[in-house]
């Protein structure tokens, strides 16, 4: 059992790394990645994020919108899966605003250290990603917890290693054309490469 | 408004203000259907019926929303514009989207929809707001089909699955790259497509933020 959630884990942070292998959260991640200071913040942030929303959107899932989730209720016939878009981003809207509320009022110092960046995240694709990811693959609850938080962790360490890059970067003579964006793309891309290396790991 | 101010909004944003090379918008969610060109096709214009739609819509209703919980109205409005593309999808090209898999359900945090419903929508009249996310639409879907192109042709030797370059496991002569399936080639693509692009348009260069000095001990040689 644990070796399963133990594989589960690496698979998500290493193997399927959201940011490098399935181009989740790029928006945030080229745009808050010039800093490492900043990208370690929004990187815990979103591990946060993830590790809280993935399960809860698994529960929703099982319990009210699933093929004959209802049947507790008496209607063993409703197929709500429909609304699934609607409602995940809903948690997420609604999540991202609790816990900011929370940590303002009972985490000060993570408040301050997150600030600006606990809003931006819930348009980050990473974390809409990770809840259909969920549902498309049936996780069960205990795997989804280790899938959100996996994924968060995986995220996070893709966009502190470009950070880091980027920093020393700066000090580099680029191509006119090629400077800032794009060769940040191609920094990622070379990064993508390296984790493909991964991909050969099975567990 | 004038003839020229409406192509200008429909044509802006597919090269001199593109959301992809220029904004950084929306690049999550797209790349990793652009292994070929079909998939690219039906991605692309689900997300200009989307902006389209959105920036529409919400266009039409942008005085009644009340500023403080705007973002959750246009959330509310795009999500529920994918849930219909996705619901067609699924009713009429069902292999298709099996394909694309979660990345339909995705445009709703394309940031390019979020970014036109607030950027644009909200101060324009609903037609010409229409227009722009199109445009949008257009600009997102012509990188999209660039770098569909190259994937595909180069990666597997075929366009639209039709095969132009007989690969050497049909007794062709090509031999496929598989690197350009993979996902660090999107990244190159699209990195070499900025390249380009800016090189055109040169007004689209970022300004150094270090410069070196140059070497100020000269006697000292």
């Amino acid at each position: 059992m644990f070796e399963h959630y133990l594989s589960l884990f690496i698979k998500a942070v290493f193997i399927e790394n959201m940011a490098l292998a399935f181009f989740l959260g790029m928006c945030t991640f080229l745009a808050i990645s010039k800093k490492i200071q900043a990208a370690i913040g929004l990187g815990i942030a979103v591990i946060v994020v993830l590790a809280i929303t993935v399960p809860i959107n698994n529960l929703i899932y099982t319990y009210l919108l699933k093929d004959g989730a209802l049947a507790w209720a008496g209607y063993p016939d409703v197929d709500l899966s429909f609304l699934g878009l609607l409602t995940y981003i809903g948690v997420i809207a609604a999540l991202v605003q609790i816990l900011e509320m929370v940590l303002d009022k009972y985490f000060q110092d993570l408040y301050n250290a997150l600030g600006v960046f606990l809003p931006l995240i819930t348009v980050n694709c990473a974390i809409m990603g990770a809840s259909l990811f969920m549902v498309e693959r049936d996780y069960n609850f205990g795997e989804s917890v280790v899938y959100g938080l996996g994924a968060g962790v995986g995220w996070a360490l893709a966009i502190a290693a470009l950070a880091g890059i980027r920093e020393k970067l700066k000090y580099s003579d680029v191509p006119e054309g090629l400077r800032g964006l794009g060769i940040t793309f191609i920094t990622v891309g070379l990064m993508s490469l390296g984790f493909m290396s991964f991909s050969g790991i099975s567990l | 408004m004038s003839s020229t101010s409406v192509k200008e909004v429909l044509f802006a944003p597919v090269f001199s203000n593109n959301p992809i090379a220029l904004q950084i918008l929306g690049i999550c969610s797209a790349l990793a259907v652009t292994t070929s060109m079909k998939l690219s096709i039906v991605m692309g214009l689900a997300v200009c019926l989307v902006t389209g739609m959105s920036n529409l819509l919400i266009s039409l209703i942008r005085a009644q929303i009340p500023s403080s919980i705007r973002i959750i109205v246009q959330m509310t409005i795009i999500a529920s514009l994918v849930i219909v593309v996705d619901q067609i999808l699924q009713a009429y090209a069902y292999e298709l989207s099996k394909q694309l898999s979660v990345f339909v359900g995705l445009i709703i945090t394309n940031c390019i929809v979020m970014g036109r419903a607030e950027a644009f929508a909200m101060q324009n009249k609903p037609l010409i707001s229409f227009i722009d996310g199109v445009g949008n639409g257009l600009g997102y879907m012509m990188i999209m089909l660039v770098v569909a192109f190259f994937r595909e042709l180069l990666g597997s030797g075929k366009l639209f699955g039709i095969e132009i370059l007989a690969t050497v496991n049909d007794g062709g002569w090509y031999v496929p790259n598989g690197l350009l399936l993979l996902p660090p080639s999107a990244f190159f693509i699209i990195g070499l497509i900025i390249w380009s692009l800016r090189s055109w348009k040169k007004d689209q260069v970022e300004p150094v933020d270090y410069k070196l000095s140059a070497h100020s001990v000269k006697g000292a040689f």
